[in-house]
């Protein structure tokens, strides 16, 4: 794994793996402490060609329920895995794989109308998909084991294998 | 920064731009992944290992405790601003669960009148005809987001049968036949059902022994003289809106209504609103302070909500019966399909938007504010859009007087604009604006909330309370009226977060008071009230002047 990063190199990628950290599990929090919060006005809205599965879960109530627990327990652990630097790897591929629903969901594609209002300009590229990009950077530019809790477990393991073969 | 960085940032841990690693630099030699990462001799991790592992946890602290702060913040105002309201804090639990029984007895029902409006209420009872079924299905095809069908299908299966119908176009007879015998049922409701006999006559229909209830949804010429008969034959009656067609055939119909103790409801399903029902909680906690103005209104924009409905092809002197059609109506005219099948064009059969609509809207207002019968009404309007041979207008506004409540109600609807207004409940201290969703936002000159606003608790630009039905799912309404029924509760309503039809929630009410005792809640006294405020409106219009309630005489003047 890569650590022959400068100084500020791994400081602004450090940064950028805190800051999308805190990004998920504060959403994931809002959402648990929010009782009327739930997915489906998001999965309504669903265009593009993922519209049915979207559309199929969103009236479904147990498969609403079951999404609705998923989506903020991954944020809520995603993000503390971002932001404490612990399984990054599992963390930052979760991560990935929840924006690229959210996108999907949503897509910001020409001709896609939506009512929930977007605070910005978007074609093509919105923050999702930026932030779906940014944590393809934090995949392959790893510092988890850095500055993270991934350190104690690579030292545990280095050390394990060191005493081996003391042994 | 870069000094910062190397005196270590664990400790300012509340800068804003987080995560500074507490590295010295360069952060990592390049060899140092065996060098500066083996465990010492003592066999301890070095103390600039846990450093940079746990690196982030004070910042995330930070950051979390602030959060937590802002909560904490945001809970004590919303308490604090409950409190001051003297409103609970309910929450979720609002939502009433709609509880299922079953229904031991069989309650066998008859149909009079199988037109637009019959069909929507037999169906709401559990008998579809199989075109619904078709293009519900058909619908769910074309838009995922249409649930009618499971809507419909999760209904609770109310016992019925529907044994008698009766209808002046044997089109429409037949298509309710059709309905009674169709298998798919709510509630899994798996009976075989004979098919329902056609009467060509009501009266014959209410004789039969197999009918213990009527829905009687003929134009409102009918509606007075078959509830009568009704009741003097034992028969419990649904009955549509509006209650009469005119003032002289309210007091016949109530008399016979109490005098036989029949159960009767009248077809005003917003009485099944969840959110009018938190608007009456909202008036009686006195958050708007007194309501001096009440304005409610009909925008609709298309042909079929200015009642231009279909002319079946079928339809001819042979397969309606004109002559029975008429009878009751005072004004006899040459068979005419016109108004056969848009029958509300004409004051010979209905009274337009007055009980159409403004029935609606009174009745909702009536529902949360019990107003009652108005001291005074002026109305005036034309036929501005509709120049298609109807006598009704089509613009038409109604302001309604109650002095003894120092209050006015206003109608203003237009069948040529389709821009939402809703229902507006205006007091000295909060505004309540009424529909599928409840808004209150203070006055910026209230009595009661003046120092909440100077202190910024409350605004005038953000409401002070909202309430929505909490629905979780998906909803579809297809047509332009569709969807003004709906955003007035007249299609649907929810109920533990389940979109329910308040046609149905409205007949469920009147069979279990049948069943059970009890009253429905648009009984015969909210119907001689509904049907006073709408004649007295129509007179006004009619006559050109001001109309006055005479209590002692009981008639309008």
């Amino acid at each position: 794994m890569r650590s022959d990063y400068s100084g500020f190199q791994l400081t602004a990628l450090v940064v950028l793996r805190f800051a999308i950290g805190w990004h998920f599990f504060f959403e994931g929090v809002s959402k648990l402490v929010d009782p009327y919060w739930t997915s489906a006005g998001y999965l309504e809205e669903s265009q593009g060609f993922m519209t049915g599965l979207f559309l199929d879960l969103a009236a479904n109530p147990a498969a609403l329920a079951f999404v609705d627990q998923l989506n903020v327990w991954g944020l809520i652990l995603v993000g503390l895995g971002l932001m404490l630097g612990g399984l990054t790897r599992t963390a930052t591929v979760f991560g990935i794989i929840m924006l690229l629903l959210y996108y999907l969901a949503l897509p910001a594609w020409p001709g896609f109308e939506y009512t929930i209002p977007a605070e910005g300009e978007y074609l093509i590229v919105n923050k999702t998909l930026i932030e779906l990009c940014a944590l393809f950077v934090i995949l392959f530019l790893p510092t988890g084991h850095l500055v993270g809790l991934d350190r104690l477990v690579r030292l545990a393991r280095a050390r394990g294998s060191v005493q081996e073969s003391y042994a | 920064m870069s000094d910062d960085m190397r005196s270590g940032g664990e400790g300012k841990s509340n800068e804003p731009p987080p995560a500074e690693p507490p590295a010295e630099a360069p952060v990592e030699p390049p060899a140092d992944a065996s060098s500066a990462d083996k465990p010492s001799g003592s066999g301890g991790m070095r103390r600039r290992d846990v450093l940079k592992a746990l690196a982030t946890v004070p910042v995330f602290g930070a950051l979390g405790y602030t959060a937590l702060r802002r909560r904490g913040l945001d809970a004590d105002e919303r308490q604090r601003l409950l409190e001051a309201l003297g409103v609970e804090d309910e929450g979720a639990a609002l939502l009433s669960e709609l509880e299922t029984r079953t229904h031991p007895d069989t309650i066998r029902v008859g149909i009079i009148g199988y037109g637009l409006e019959g069909e929507s209420l037999v169906r709401s009872l559990g008998f579809a005809h199989p075109d619904w079924l078709e293009e519900r299905r058909q619908a769910k095809l074309e838009d995922p987001r249409d649930s009618q069908l499971e809507e419909w299908l999760d209904q609770e299966n109310l016992n019925v049968e529907l044994t008698a119908v009766c209808d002046l176009f044997g089109v429409r007879a037949e298509r309710a036949i059709a309905a009674s015998t169709q298998p798919l049922r709510p509630g899994g409701d798996t009976r075989e059902l004979k098919p329902a006999k056609r009467y060509r006559h009501y009266e014959d229909l209410l004789a039969a022994p197999d009918v213990d209830a009527v829905i009687i949804a003929t134009p409102d010429h009918w509606h007075s003289r078959i509830t009568v008969a009704a009741a003097e034959m034992g028969k419990h009656v649904y009955c549509e809106k509006c209650m009469t067609r005119t003032e002289d055939e309210v007091w016949p119909m109530a008399d016979a209504v109490r005098s036989s103790g029949i159960v009767f409801q009248l077809g005003h399903q917003n009485r099944q609103m969840e959110s009018h029902e938190k608007a009456r909680q909202v008036v009686e906690r006195g958050l708007l302070g007194p309501v001096t103005l009440v304005e409610t209104t009909t925008n609709r924009n298309d042909p079929w909500g200015a009642w231009v409905w279909d002319i079946h092809e079928e339809g001819s002197p042979d397969t309606i019966d004109w002559d029975l059609f008429q009878e009751a109506a005072a004004n006899k005219v040459p068979f005419s399909l016109e108004r056969f099948f848009r029958w509300r064009c004409w004051y010979d059969y209905g009274t337009g938007l007055s009980g159409d609509l403004l029935s609606h809207e009174y009745d909702a207002v009536n529902q949360i504010l019990d107003l009652g019968i108005p001291h005074s009404a002026t109305a005036s309007g034309g036929i501005y859009f509709f120049k298609d041979g109807r006598d009704v207008p089509d613009v038409w506004q109604a302001v309604l007087e109650y002095p003894d409540r120092d209050l006015t109600l206003v109608y203003s609807a237009t069948l040529a604009n389709g821009y939402e207004r809703g229902i507006r409940m205006m007091g000295h201290d909060a505004t309540m604006d009424v529909g599928e969703r409840l808004k209150v936002t203070p006055d910026a000159a209230s009595t009661r909330y003046a120092e909440m606003l100077e202190e910024g608790l409350l605004g005038t630009d953000r409401p002070m309370l909202t309430y929505q039905s909490g629905f979780k799912g998906v909803d579809a309404v297809t047509t332009a009226t569709e969807e003004y029924f709906a955003s007035r509760g007249l299609l649907f309503t929810y109920r533990g977060g389940k979109r329910v039809s308040t046609y149905y929630l409205h007949l469920r009410e009147w069979l279990n008071c049948i069943r059970y005792g009890g009253t429905p809640s648009c009984n015969i006294d909210r119907g001689i009230e509904e049907a006073i405020a709408c004649h007295m409106a129509t007179k006004s219009y009619l006559e050109g002047r001001r109309v006055y309630w005479d209590p002692a005489q009981r008639r309008i003047v």
